[in-house]
């Protein structure tokens, strides 16, 4: 199952991020992994957290634009060229990856990657048949 | 859809045009006897009241402006004693003195009948629960509708402007089934139930007339399809009367303008010239009726046109006059080129599920005059892709740029960064020090 993401649209003022995640703390909720993408005006948050639902509402309640999206969760060997041998075998099955980042945690020794892709569903499945170790939503959010 | 009084709305053309003339004749004399401020600007350019006998002679009065109501305040302009005078409005003044506008019985009697008109175009009856959340006081909105709707027999809700929550609870609770306030409320109000969770079928809606500022049909689409209603654009202006001065019928192929209350023209906002049937200017009126406070040739600020004559699929026989696209203040120049809001805000409805909340900002660097254009982001076009992001900004700048023909910047802002204002929306900030 692809685990979800939340993404909060931030415009480049001081103040926005640490509000967010002021926010979300104040909620209880902890996040596990996330990434900010830029540009010149404005810049969107994502965020893996132990309680989507709850993090979405909470943000939505605040007059944030917020999108839960579904992303895929992928362990990667923890050893020098563990990442380009995950990302080989997704190019051979023939996955196109939209952006990329990784989680502070680890997971049994292994590093873990956040991957947006298109087409969630069917991804995880060719990735399965590579033999890549993909994340339950369960299993991320326990972290 | 019924009427209420056919055999004014449906008069022959004929019929309608040897009424105006003959008002025509009578509002002339009477302002020049009765009010010196009229008698000295015809003599000014050598004008007596019998020059003008018919329609076409019209373009030979005076305009009357704003500053002239502001140069004769308080009550300079009446054409009546005090004693006649049963209501006296005010406009809002930001710019100085208030405008003060009079009333006299019958006046207010006409405002009714051309308001119960109106009422009636977006389904009123006697049956009807009309929530009128135009603000009530000085301003004529409030009060303009409320003789309307209590002329036509509606059990009115005099619920007046803001207060949204409760504005919520009442239509939901007294089951309203027409809506009066300004469009960008309508719209506010709108927001405001989905964030309650209150949906349109929760309402007894069914109509609504949203006038006293310019919106686009954009903007009516997304109040038709989010409080169920059908939507209709009602004119006004207070100098010359106050809400009910025009109304778009059921057809909504324009704004009949009351034929036997007002005369329409168009004229040239630049030069004062009259242009023909068609094209965009100034819209003027001169009353016909009006006793208290009658104005020959009013220049309204009110940027329409008149729109060609022929039988209107309602049958109403009354002139039309399309949706105002703007006010001559609202009306920026920037490079040499007139913009108007409206005209973006089309742009921004055209692409699909844009809010309509934007904000322009004009400035000036160096020389060059810079075009902003700050739109909020709503969840439906949010996307977790910078580049999809980009793209939006990017089709809006363009699209933007194709109907301004000048370049301009574009903004994406979180929601509610946008101030939302109870009455009329602004949608203009000129830091420009001209």
């Amino acid at each position: 199952m692809p685990i979800k993401q939340i993404t909060v649209f931030l415009e480049n003022k001081c103040g926005r991020l640490s509000s967010v995640a002021g926010l979300i703390g104040d909620e209880g909720i902890n996040i596990r992994a996330f990434s900010v993408a830029d540009t010149t005006d404005f810049g969107i948050l994502r965020l893996i957290v132990n309680d989507p639902q709850r993090a979405y509402e909470a943000l939505r309640r605040e007059d944030y634009t917020v999108r839960m999206t579904e992303v895929v969760a992928v362990q990667i060997p923890d050893h020098p060229g563990g990442l380009a041998e995950v990302l080989t075998l997704m190019q051979e099955a023939g996955i196109n990856i939209e952006y990329l980042y990784a989680f502070v945690a680890k997971l049994s020794g292994d590093a873990l990657a956040v991957f947006r892709v298109e087409n969630v569903r069917v991804a995880e499945q060719l990735m399965l048949g590579k033999g890549l170790k993909v994340l339950s939503g369960e299993e991320v959010y326990n972290l | 859809m019924g009427y209420w009084n056919e055999e004014c709305e449906c008069m022959p053309p004929e019929r309608l045009r040897s009424l105006q003339e003959k008002l025509l004749r009578n509002t002339v004399s009477r302002v020049y006897q009765e009010v010196p401020f009229y008698r000295h600007s015809f003599q000014k350019i050598g004008l007596k009241p019998e020059d003008i006998q018919t329609l076409d002679d019209l373009g030979k009065l005076p305009f009357t402006t704003k500053d002239d109501l502001r140069d004769n305040y308080p009550y300079g302009l009446f054409a009546v004693p005090l004693s006649e005078v049963i209501r006296l409005h005010a406009s809002s003044g930001t710019t100085g003195k208030p405008t003060v506008v009079g009333y006299s019985r019958h006046d207010i009697s006409v405002w009714a009948e051309v308001m119960a008109r109106a009422l009636t175009c977006c389904g009123a009856s006697h049956d009807s629960k009309i929530q009128n959340a135009y603000g009530y006081g000085l301003f004529t909105g409030g009060l303009g509708v409320h003789y309307g709707a209590e002329l036509i027999g509606a059990s009115v809700i005099p619920v007046s402007g803001g207060h949204t929550k409760r504005q919520i609870m009442i239509m939901k609770d007294f089951r309203s089934t027409i809506l009066t306030c300004t469009p960008s409320y309508a719209l506010h109000l709108a927001e405001v139930m989905e964030e309650l969770g209150v949906s349109k079928e929760d309402l007894s809606l069914e109509g609504g007339l949203f006038g006293a500022e310019p919106w686009s049909l954009g903007l009516r689409g997304q109040i038709e399809a989010r409080l169920g209603i059908k939507a209709l654009d009602i004119y006004g202006i207070s100098e010359v009367l106050g809400p009910g001065v025009a109304v778009e019928c059921p057809a909504k192929e324009g704004l009949h303008i009351w034929g036997d209350h007002f005369l329409a023209e168009i004229v040239d906002p630049e030069s004062g010239e009259q242009l023909p049937p068609g094209s965009y200017g100034e819209l003027v009126i001169t009353t016909l009726t009006k006793e208290a406070l009658p104005m020959i040739r009013y220049r309204t600020r009110d940027i329409t046109r008149i729109l060609p004559d022929g039988p209107c699929s309602c049958g109403r026989t009354h002139p039309k006059i399309d949706r105002c696209q703007g006010r001559t203040d609202d009306m920026l120049v920037i490079r040499g080129v007139n913009v108007f809001p409206s005209q973006i805000e089309e742009v921004l409805f055209r692409i699909s599920h844009t809010e309509p909340f934007y904000l322009i900002i004009v400035e000036r660097r160096g020389t060059l005059d810079e075009l902003e254009v700050w739109v909020e982001v709503s969840d439906l076009v949010f996307s977790d892709e910078i580049r999809k992001l980009e793209t939006l900004e990017r089709r809006i700048r363009q699209e933007i740029e194709v109907v301004l023909g000048i370049s301009v910047r574009v903004k994406l802002v979180e929601p509610k960064t946008i101030e939302r204002y109870e009455g009329k929306a602004k949608r203009i900030i000129d830091r420009r020090n001209l």
